[in-house]
């Protein structure tokens, strides 16, 4: 079953939000993972690994540091399922 | 040498949130024992069916994401930090002149035994990142160094159930000789998991009285038969005399001697004789250049093991000799159970209170008192201390025979 866009962006933004405290509608897809919401590399490496099983896809080590907002998040997620 | 004293108090314990809703359950004579989750006990059959919890759970008080990255062994000592950092005033102290000295006797158990189940359920690609500094033994240290900034070091003494007054001697030690201003130390544990339950159980330690948790631990009663699992924590913001008196911080007592020993003898048994507990008190006293007349008050390390509780009354009369007639002896693990790594700092935080309040807390649970018991019990009403300068003594033991003393003198 795949995911639509929009149910991909709230439930990363559900990990995000557990991640960081911030709020889940906070999360929206202009959002930077490093200069916005704050997220340092271990904290960026627990939520790619909490979305991989969420969204049974796979994100190499090599595409992580091409994710730099969400919405690049969501776009790979999206793009990535089978 | 410089003299250390305590400035800050905080816990969360079996028996409350923090330090006051303790400390009253504690004068109260409660006991904070409760059932076990009943499918862990069905699930694995485990032959004990109660600990003693926590009374407030940590997700109550900290925010998720602070629970997600944190072992419940260091959320405890953040949340006892918390406390004792703002009871202290929150010091204005130079970051190289703080430090934090946090144990833990059994390490993040829940986080290595979640990572292993993870690792063999989903596989590698599953296991999150912060499974190895979640679960190192350091990690409530260095969670309290991360939180307070403190730069004159961070340590994370492990020596079983004598771990947290370890962490508080260590911690004085840093302050005499001149490391630092300020130490945050203590002890905690989180390790009501159904696998040292069954280790526990298996090496016969803990009590089997099932049908009676609260009435369960009660040390020097003729029918103890083994400890009460406890979790919490218990902090302490310790400060050089100078410095608290510089910034005219309240003194809630002082950590006025240091003893420790090892026994050489056994994992598991304390040695019989009692010669390393001997040797850790009277180092602690002579360290403290304090008498046997002046102490009045021993907060026990008393388990409720059959052979370790006399073994430790003897040992307190070896030491005092006489003078041991005008102690008021306080097991409080009959109220709070044992916090393993936690315990040490949690009674040094009674210890200090005894003397601040001139009160010695009860001993619940003694209907019948062992014979052999050669000092006088507090038991089940709390009872008055002296007026005037005064001292006492907390002891700490641990598998593996560690064996530390404290003298604690009042304010």
């Amino acid at each position: 079953m795949a995911y639509s866009e929009q149910e991909i962006l709230a439930g990363l933004a559900e990990i995000v939000s557990e991640e960081t405290g911030l709020p889940a509608d906070s999360v929206s897809t202009e959002k930077s993972f490093t200069d916005d919401l704050d997220i340092d590399s271990l904290s960026m490496m627990t939520i790619v690994t909490l979305a991989e099983e969420k969204f049974s896809v796979r994100i190499p080590d090599d595409e992580v540091k091409n994710l730099a907002t969400v919405g690049d998040a969501v776009s790979y997620i999206n793009g990535a399922q089978s | 040498m410089r003299d250390v004293v305590v400035t800050g108090l905080g816990a969360t314990t079996p028996l409350g949130g923090d330090v006051a809703s303790t400390w009253q359950a504690v004068l109260a004579g409660t006991s904070g024992a409760r059932p076990l989750d009943p499918a862990w006990v069905e699930t694995y059959q485990l032959p004990v069916t109660f600990a003693a919890t926590l009374a407030v759970p940590a997700a109550d008080v900290l925010p998720r994401p602070e629970i997600k990255r944190m072992d419940p062994s260091a959320q405890y000592a953040i949340v006892a930090t918390r406390e004792a950092w703002a009871h202290a005033g929150a010091p204005d102290v130079e970051p190289e002149r703080l430090g934090a000295v946090v144990s833990s006797g059994i390490g993040g158990i829940w986080t290595t035994l979640e990572g292993w189940d993870t690792l063999r359920e989903k596989g590698a690609r599953r296991v999150l990142p912060m499974t190895v500094p979640m679960l190192m033994p350091n990690s409530p240290a260095a969670y309290v160094e991360l939180e307070l900034g403190a730069r004159a070091g961070a340590h994370a003494l492990v020596s079983a159930c004598a771990s947290g007054a370890e962490a508080i001697g260590y911690a004085a030690e840093m302050i005499r000789s001149g490391r630092a201003d300020v130490v945050v130390a203590g002890g905690t544990e989180a390790a009501i998991h159904p696998m040292p339950i069954a280790s526990f159980a298996a090496s016969r330690t803990l009590s089997t009285r099932n049908d009676d948790p609260q009435g369960a631990s009660r040390p020097y009663d003729t029918e103890r038969d083994g400890f009460v699992l406890g979790e919490g924590a218990g902090i302490v913001v310790l400060e050089s005399a100078e410095h608290a008196a510089a910034r005219g911080a309240t003194v809630h007592g002082r950590i006025a001697g240091i003893g420790l020993s090892s026994d050489g003898y056994h994992m598991t048994s304390p040695e019989p004789s009692g010669r390393g507990q001997i040797a850790a008190m009277r180092s602690a006293l002579a360290d403290a250049e304090v008498a046997a007349s002046e102490v009045v008050h021993v907060n026990a390390h008393a388990t409720s093991t059959v052979v370790g509780d006399l073994i430790e009354a003897r040992s307190i009369r070896e030491v005092l000799g006489a003078d041991a007639d005008h102690v008021r002896l306080s097991a409080t693990k009959s109220m709070t159970g044992h916090l393993l790594g936690g315990a040490g700092a949690l009674e040094t935080i009674f210890t200090i209170l005894a003397l601040r309040e001139r009160t010695a807390p009860p001993t619940i649970n003694v209907t019948s008192p062992d014979p052999e018991l050669v000092l006088d019990l507090v038991r089940d009403n709390p009872r008055e201390l002296p007026h005037g300068p005064i001292a006492a003594i907390n002891n700490s033991f641990g598998f593996g025979g560690h064996n530390v003393a404290l003298v604690v003198t009042s304010a």
